[in-house]
């Protein structure tokens, strides 16, 4: 563990040590710590971008003997590997993290949910633990703060990206199928076993202790005035460099595309299959909850791939990872995927194709959770920003231009 | 099933239930150990946990069901999972399948005559930046070509 540490960043990867963010937090009152994340504008990093100030208030506002702050380490999104750099490469910020949400919102318990992929990883970090509880960074008492109690455990998914949206979570978490929940009533009040939770993204985690010890006004320093700090990308696809880079919201698709070495490239989906393809033409677009809002997930297309091919394999993911609890997902990305290879074979008709966005625009309001609402952003995207190229085949060649 | 084995299943859901409780949210974490030892979840180690977890057995069941990494039928006894998700398929999983296809001389999804292996599909394991990539049992493997995950299928005892 800890090795490779030389990853560069404004924020998340800028100097820390462990412990140094809970010693702050312990020193200051809860409302002082939710007020300093309330300047900050911090959002949630997982890809809604939700206040996080406003997710720990209502938890800590709740009444409850028992509360827990649960962190999100279920990442499925096709392209996202961040929080596998994070927790293998700068644990003390996830958990240092985890335990300031504990003082903030009065939890005692903290549960890791650990994507079953990830089992891998399991023992570095219970081991981890172990040292942070050796140094009373867990326990009783945390660094002689009397009263203060937070221990951190971790649970094992089973492989269900549907798990990674907060309430099909808890539902895994209490021993059930990962199917989300109606909402209201919401985790913050009503969460693991009935009692207040607070959900957040491993990255979101690891942005608290900085903004804990450094402060609101550093923190807004970076990005853009609604998107506040930076963001972890994880870069794959076609490109010379691809990996996890930190760079502040309002980054360009360009400059990025630069820094990872990309050439010749044709289209980049941004937040993975349930995210969006951006064509070329809009590549000076900015990444940031105001343009572009992402999880992180930035996959590389150059000249030479299919975008059909592309958006099969997308929709035949969401084929599977549907968890089938609600019909216009169920039924709705079957459809898109038989949509796919009706085009694949030169079978479609343009009324068809154009029932079967009206059909993904159905979904993405329809849909009970995450999954569902924007499982169609690829297959609407991809066929408006790629007509020529997707429809090419059977219309005769440049879809039939001359 | 022998008498003897079904003692022995039987004595190791009792262990993990005192280890992890008889509570519902200890469901997922007992079958996942069930699961890891004997790499599936048989109808009597789910009645046996359904009995100790006070739930009816219809209802493991429907828990096994939903996830992918649980099964309630046998499988090999290695699990070697490709990712299929794009970053990989860009990068070359089509052959890597098919390297290993003609190796162990099955089709994806199936299992080998001796036991040995069963061969899956998974979806994005989280190592898109060093694709393509599978996983044998609980550990990973990266930058894979069809030559090198041959030979990590033959060291596999
Ligand atoms: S939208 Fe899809 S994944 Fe979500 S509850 Fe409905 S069927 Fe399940
Ligand atoms: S696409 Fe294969 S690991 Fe992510």
């Amino acid at each position: 563990m800890n090795k490779n540490k030389n990853r560069q960043g404004k924020v998340i990867f800028s100097e820390y040590l462990r412990g140094d963010g809970i010693k702050k937090a312990i020193s200051l009152k809860r409302e002082e710590i939710l007020l300093e994340l309330k300047t900050s504008k911090l959002k949630g990093r997982g890809g809604a971008g939700f206040p996080t100030s406003t997710k720990w208030m209502l938890t800590a506002a709740s009444i409850s003997d028992e509360k827990y702050i649960i962190c999100n380490a279920d990442e499925g999104e096709p392209g996202t590997f961040k929080d596998r750099v994070l927790l293998v490469e700068y644990p003390e910020l996830v958990m240092d993290g985890m335990v300031i949400a504990g003082y903030t919102i009065g939890a005692k318990k903290g549960i890791i949910y650990l994507r079953g992929e990830y089992e891998y990883l399991l023992k570095s970090l219970q081991d981890y633990l172990n040292e942070m509880r050796k140094d009373n960074l867990l326990g009783k008492d945390i660094l002689g703060k009397v009263g203060f109690e937070f221990d951190i455990e971790i649970f094992l998914g089973s492989g269900a990206y549907v798990c990674g949206e907060e309430t099909a979570l808890i539902e895994s978490l209490e021993g059930n199928r990962g199917e989300a929940r109606n909402r209201p009533p919401y985790p913050v009040n009503t969460g693991y076993n009935g009692k207040p939770t607070s959900v957040n993204n491993v990255e979101t985690l690891a942005t608290i202790p900085h903004i804990v010890l450094k402060g609101a006004e550093w923190f807004l320093n970076v990005g853009t005035d609604n998107s506040s700090g930076s963001k972890l990308f994880s870069v794959s696809g076609d490109c010379a460099k691809p990996g996890v880079y930190e760079l502040p919201w309002g980054t360009t698709i360009n400059e990025l595309l630069n820094l990872v070495e990309a050439k010749n490239t044709k289209a980049v989906q941004i937040g993975g299959a349930s995210g969006f393809c951006i064509p070329k033409s809009q590549f000076d677009r900015k990444l940031s909850y105001e343009d572009i809002s992402t999880g992180g997930s930035v996959i590389i297309f150059n000249e030479s791939r299919n975008m059909l091919k592309v958006l099969k394999n997308f929709m035949e993911f969401f084929v599977e990872e549907s968890c089938g609890q609600c019909t216009p997902c169920r039924i709705g990305n079957v459809k898109l995927l038989e949509g796919v290879e009706m085009i694949e074979k030169g079978e479609h008709t343009f009324t068809y194709l154009n029932k079967l966005k009206d059909l993904g625009k159905t979904m993405q309001v329809a849909s009970k959770c995450g999954l569902g609402q924007s499982s169609p952003n690829s297959f609407i995207s991809i066929l408006e920003n790629f007509k020529d190229e997707v429809l090419n085949y059977s219309n005769g060649g440049n879809n039939g231009r001359i | 099933m022998f008498v003897e084995e079904k003692t022995s299943l039987a004595e190791e859901i009792e262990l993990l239930v005192k280890k992890h409780g008889n509570n519902r949210s200890a469901l997922l974490t007992i079958l996942h150990e069930i699961q890891k030892k004997h790499r599936y979840i048989s109808d009597y180690a789910q009645q046996e946990i359904a009995r100790h977890l006070n739930i009816h057995p219809v209802e493991v069941y429907s828990v096994i069901s939903f996830y992918s990494f649980l099964n309630s039928k046998p499988k090999g006894r290695n699990i070697v999972r490709i990712c299929q998700t794009i970053s990989c398929d860009m990068k070359g999983k089509e052959s890597l399948v098919k390297a290993i296809e003609r190796e162990l001389k099955i089709k994806i999804g199936d299992t080998t005559k001796d036991n040995k292996f069963t061969v899956e599909f998974a979806n994005c394991l989280g190592l898109c930046d060093e694709s393509p990539a599978m996983s044998i049992n609980d550990r990973v493997y990266t930058k894979l070509t069809p030559e090198k995950a041959i030979k990590l299928l033959n060291e596999v005892k």
